[in-house]
This record gives structure tokens, sequence and C-alpha cells, in this order.
């Protein structure tokens, strides 16, 4: 009761600090910034830790197996005598669904992420990008189960006919678009106004019966597909793009929004149409945030094991053909969840440490990919301030 | 205000006289299970049986029969349940470590070749579903069934129903193929095979269900029969490996396969008494 009065006093004579406060405010600020540093550099070390720790049960793999076969061979037998470590068929397996999640999901990401931004009211803005940032909110496991149990069946049994209409969804627009694009840039640089108009609208006919042709054409192609086994590639690419969605649309709508009004009004002022303004003024500027998403989304894609886990087949073969993402494939993440288990003292070390090989690899992958996206974030950054 | 105060660390003494009472009991009269998913339902109840019986609690996790022997090994379970036998590898780790891997025969499981329901397939010998396990045969129409490709679905290596399979099916030191899917559990071979027309998969006989089909191998469908008399070619026991012979309610527990109600519920979960 008495410090809260003698607050009270302080108050009213707000220049005067007492020379007990002014200790306690200095004894806060030393206290306060030194734990956010010890906080920061514990992230720091962790991180340092992860890696040490890492390839410290790394090294003896190669040591003991070389490098070749485990690059090079997709013998993958590690509980069988003799035991063999070819692991080029997982790496494959891992560096495909995420490409394959990738097709899916940048696109539509950074799509939506314009939509978002750009092309919805403010008010239906309000309640769409919570809704899709909630699916970053669904634990992986629940994913892998949806995977596992309805999409998989699905895929086995109606796979034609979703493939040829998730084609013809998702294609169709991007057709349009392009016939547009294509008929006006081609009759942009007649001058004579009659002839460009009758130019545009028979190029437009021209393409659009084409696509029309194309769309057709590969969707019954697609609708003949027999899909045999639902736990593959394809099935592990949609689930992953999904999860890898929210990240992108999110951040990227953040970078789109980053790009302030001022620069958006100066387009327009400059008579862009709507369309002119987001190609060729937002999209370069928030170009590198885009990026940052992109990377972001595709390094979840890569780093997921439990959807991958029960919903990629876990075959350790490269895809005959090796585009074929409707077979079976096994991935590094799934391969070190999937093996640990009796990993250490029962078939020798190589077992054991090969998966901590397998770990070090996704993390140089990481690594790398974050280092490159850090360099063209940093190169956009200079050409766009004008340096 | 300190009337208040009183009040609140009076609760909070009592909160953790509680604790310390349940964490004592805790260690004096838990028995902890780690193993075989296999081996999973009858250690659940046995489980729920002896609790209720007995008042002790007992733990039971599914981590497959690799990790319940690592678990044993490292002290974490009294007893690991598994579906294969102890390797020498793995008993010589045990030893090193003061641990005395004691076996306990729980029941004995036929292992079933299973497929979709709509398969036409009704036998294989053991040279065929060793054959298609290798990837020699890939196409249901070379062992009498329609023109389509065999989907493969195998346990993952740290099963000890993968193990038994390899040793009494594929036989040992074969490389299964390597587009052979990989499944983590009896439950999602099961679901797997259910949904896929061309699979054919392999379960422990208590797992078997009419979402699947059985298959006959060698001409002989596994039943209880058949595991007994050991007609079935691919049957195996299931242990309760302990360390050292076990003692107080842990040899209580061990013991429950014995006794009348532990073979009627046994039999319940289609296992087969030893």
């Amino acid at each position: 009761m008495a410090e809260e009065s003698g607050g009270e006093r302080n108050r009213t004579n707000a220049f005067v600090v007492s020379a007990r406060k002014r200790t306690i405010q200095k004894v806060a600020k030393t206290a306060g910034e030194g734990m956010l540093f010890a906080v920061a550099a514990f992230v720091a070390v962790i991180v340092l830790f992860i890696f040490y720790f890492v390839a410290r049960d790394a090294v003896p793999f190669f040591q003991i197996r070389g490098f070749s076969e485990f690059f090079s061979s997709t013998n993958w037998y590690p509980a069988d005598d003799p035991a063999r470590f070819g692991a080029l068929a997982i790496i494959y397996g891992s560096l495909m669904v995420t490409l394959g999640s990738a097709i899916i999901a940048v696109p539509m990401g950074v799509a939506a992420a314009i939509c978002l931004s750009d092309i919805l009211p403010f008010s239906i803005r309000q309640y769409a990008k919570p809704i899709i940032e909630m699916l970053a909110a669904i634990p992986s496991v629940a994913f892998g189960f949806f995977a596992l149990v309805v999409l998989a069946p699905l895929l086995q049994d109606n796979g034609g006919p979703l493939l040829m209409w998730a084609w013809w969804i998702l294609v169709s627009p991007f057709m349009l678009l392009a016939v547009i694009v294509l008929s006006d840039l081609l009759t942009s640089n007649i001058r004579e106004q009659k002839r460009r108009e009758q130019l545009h609208i028979l190029y437009l006919i021209l393409f659009g019966m084409l696509s029309v042709f194309l769309l057709y054409k590969v969707g019954t192609i697609l609708y003949g597909i027999q899909i045999l086994t639902g736990t593959n590639a394809l099935n592990v690419s949609i689930i992953l793009s999904f999860m890898a969605l929210p990240t992108i649309v999110s951040v990227s709508e953040d970078a789109l929004q980053a790009v302030g009004r001022d620069i958006r009004e100066g387009s327009y002022a400059l008579g862009a149409t709507r369309a002119e303004t987001i190609l060729k003024t937002i999209l370069p500027a928030a170009s590198s945030g885009i990026l940052a998403a992109v990377i972001l989304g595709i390094m979840r894609a890569l780093g997921e094991t439990m959807v991958v886990w029960m919903a990629s087949g876990n075959s350790s073969q490269i895809p005959e053909p090796w585009f074929n993402y409707l077979q079976a494939i096994r991935t590094l993440t799934a391969t070190i969840a999937g093996d640990m288990g009796e990993a250490d003292q029962v078939t020798g070390s190589a077992r054991f440490h090969v998966l901590f090989a397998m770990g070090l690899l996704l993390l140089v992958i990481s690594f790398i990919s974050n280092l490159i996206s850090e360099r063209i974030v940093v190169r956009q950054r200079k050409i766009l301030s004008g340096q | 205000m300190i009337e208040l105060m009183i009040k609140k660390l009076l609760q909070l003494l009592i909160l953790l006289a509680f604790t310390v009472t349940a964490a004592a009991n805790a260690a004096v009269g838990t028995i902890v299970i780690d193993g075989s998913t296999t081996v999973g339902p009858v250690a659940k109840t046995f489980a729920a049986y002896f609790t209720k019986k007995y008042g002790v609690r007992v733990t039971v996790s599914e981590s497959g029969s690799g990790n319940g022997a690592k678990s044993l090994i490292n002290g974490s379970c009294s007893i690991a349940a598994m579906s294969r036998a102890m390797k020498a590898g793995e008993i010589g780790a045990a030893r090193t470590k003061g641990v005395n891997p004691v076996a306990n025969i729980v029941a004995y499981d036929g292992l079933a070749m299973v497929v979709h329901p709509a398969n036409p397939v009704r036998g294989l010998s053991k040279a065929q579903i060793s054959s298609i396990y290798r990837g020699i045969i890939t196409n249901w129409r070379e062992v009498g069934g329609p023109n389509a490709r065999i989907v493969v679905i195998q346990r993952e290596s740290n099963s000890g129903t993968e193990e038994s399979f390899k040793e009494l099916v594929a036989g040992k030191g074969v490389q299964i193929t390597g587009s052979a899917e990989t499944q983590s559990s009896n439950g999602s071979v099961k679901s797997r095979v259910s949904t896929t027309l061309s699979a054919i998969g392999f379960l422990g006989l208590g797992f078997v269900d009419q979402s699947v089909k059985i298959i006959a191998v060698n001409g002989v469908l596994p039943n209880v029969i058949t595991v007994k008399n050991g007609t079935y070619p691919v049957t195996r026991p299931l242990y309760f490996y302990t360390n050292g012979q076990p003692s107080g309610s842990v040899k209580q527990f061990i013991e429950l396969p014995k006794t009348a109600e532990g073979k009627r519920m046994i039999s319940e979960l289609g296992f087969v008494n030893h």
C-alpha cells in the first residue's frame, strides 16, 4: 500500500526522478538488454549445435562406407546382411515431392496472394486471410491421415477423371490469360486500327481453338490413366502443397502489401491498367519478399516427415519413367523417421550413422537454399534502390 | 490479504503432497511395456484386466519389436513385447549393459497373407510369395489372377512381423524389391490392402477382418487349428521379454497367459494359446 501511494506522488512531478529509481532503471536496462542478447545468442548457438551434433554422427558413416555407394546406388537394404546403403533413390524421392509440391503451391500461392492484396476488397480479405492461415494450424499427422485414408483410395478409384478435372480447372485460366496476352502482343505493333482489331480477333479465335483442343486432348489422355497405387509421389505432392500454401500466401501477401500505396498510385497516375500495375510494378517490387515466401514454403515441404511417411508408399525406387509421379517413392525424412527405431546396437554402426548422414544432407540442402535466397533478396534490394 | 496468501500456500502444499505421493506410487506399482504392434492388443487387454484385478498400473506403448528390445536394454521398460526372438546382436548389447533378457512365450500367431476382397486369387505357394516380394513375379496374371501389376506391401525394418516374414516366407538374406511399399503398422497395412485392388500384404492373424481376404499358403489357410498344429507354414511365437527371471507383479503379469482368463483373452483377440 505504501509503495503505491509513493508511486502516485512521483507521478505528479514527473521530471524529478529519485536516485533510487534511477539505479533501478539502470539495473533493469542492463538486465533486459542482457537477457535479450542471451536469447538471441542462444538461438544462434542452437543452430550451430544441431549442425555440430548431426555432423559428428554423420562423418563416421562416410568413414566406414565412403561416398560413392550413398550417392550413386539405389539399393537401400540397411537391415540385410550384407547391408546396402544406396540412398540415391531416396534423395531423388525427396527432391521429386519437393518439386511437385512447389509446382502446385507456388503459382497457386502467389496468385492467391495477389488476389488477396490487390483485387479483393478489404472486407473480404479480412476474413479470407485468416482462413487460409488456418491451414497451417492443422497438424501434419491429420494431413497424413487424410492422404492415406481419403486421398489414396480416391486416386486409385477415380484417378483418371480426377486428374482431368484438375487439369481443366487449374490450367484453363492460365490458358485464357496466355491467349489474350499472346494475341495482344502479336498485334500491338500494327499501326492501322481497323486491321489491328481484325487481326486481334483472328488471333483470339485461332489461339482459343488451339488451347481448347490442347485442354481436351490432354484431358482425355489423363482420363484414361489408371492409378495403381494411391500412396504415391502425386498424393504426397498435393498434400505437401496444401501445407506449404499458407506460408507462401501469407508471406507473399505481406510482401505485396509492403510495396505501398504511393507506388501503386504512381503507376495508376501514369495511365497503367490494374493488370499492368500488378505485373509490371507491384510484382517486381515485391519479388524479393515473394521469393523468400516461396523458399520458406519449399523448405516446409522438404522437411515434412509425417505426411510423407504415411502417404508416399516408402518404396526406395526411382520411378520409371523418372517423371512418373504415380509411383510410390521414399524420402530422406521418412527414412530417418522409419529406420531410427532399431538403428543403433543391432546391425552395427553404419546403419545408425547413415541416418545422420541423411539428416546432414537435408541440413546442407536447406542451408544452401537459404543462402541463395538471401543473396537474391539482397541483390533485388540493390536493384530496386537504384544502386 | 495475508489470509488469502496463507490459503493459497496451503492449497499449493496439499497439491505438492499429492504429486509426491502419486509419484511414489507410480515408482512402486507400474509396469511399463514397450514393443511390437502385433503383441500390442494382447498387452493392452492384459493391462486393462491386470489393473482392474490387482490395482497395478500398466502402460503399453507400441513402437515395434526392435524398439521394445532397445527399451528393455536401456532399462526404460520392464517388459519388451516382441513378435520375433531377440537377435544375437541385441542380446550381446543387453549383456554389456548388464541386462539379461529372458524370453516368455505369450501366444502363437499365424502370419496371414492378405489381398483385396475382390482379388480372385485364393492361394499362393511359399515360392510364389517369395518371388513376388523379390520382384520376380510382378503381375497377378502370372499366379492365376487378373492382368494387373502387383502392389507389394511390406512392413518397415523396425517390425518383428517383417523379420518373421523374411525368415519364414521370403527366405533369409533375400532382398525385397525396392518397389515394395512400406507401412509402419499392422493397421496401416490392412487399410492399404483393403483399399487397393491389386495389393498383397501380410498381417498378424489377430488383425485380419472382413475388409481383407486371407489367401492360403501352400494350400493351408491360417486359423486356430492349423496354427496350433503347425500345418500352417507361417507360424511364430510372440514374446514378453523381461530382464532376468521376473518377480512380483511383473511375474504375475507374465503368467497371465497360463491362466484360464488369460487364455480366453488371447483367443478372443484371434491369437493361439501356447
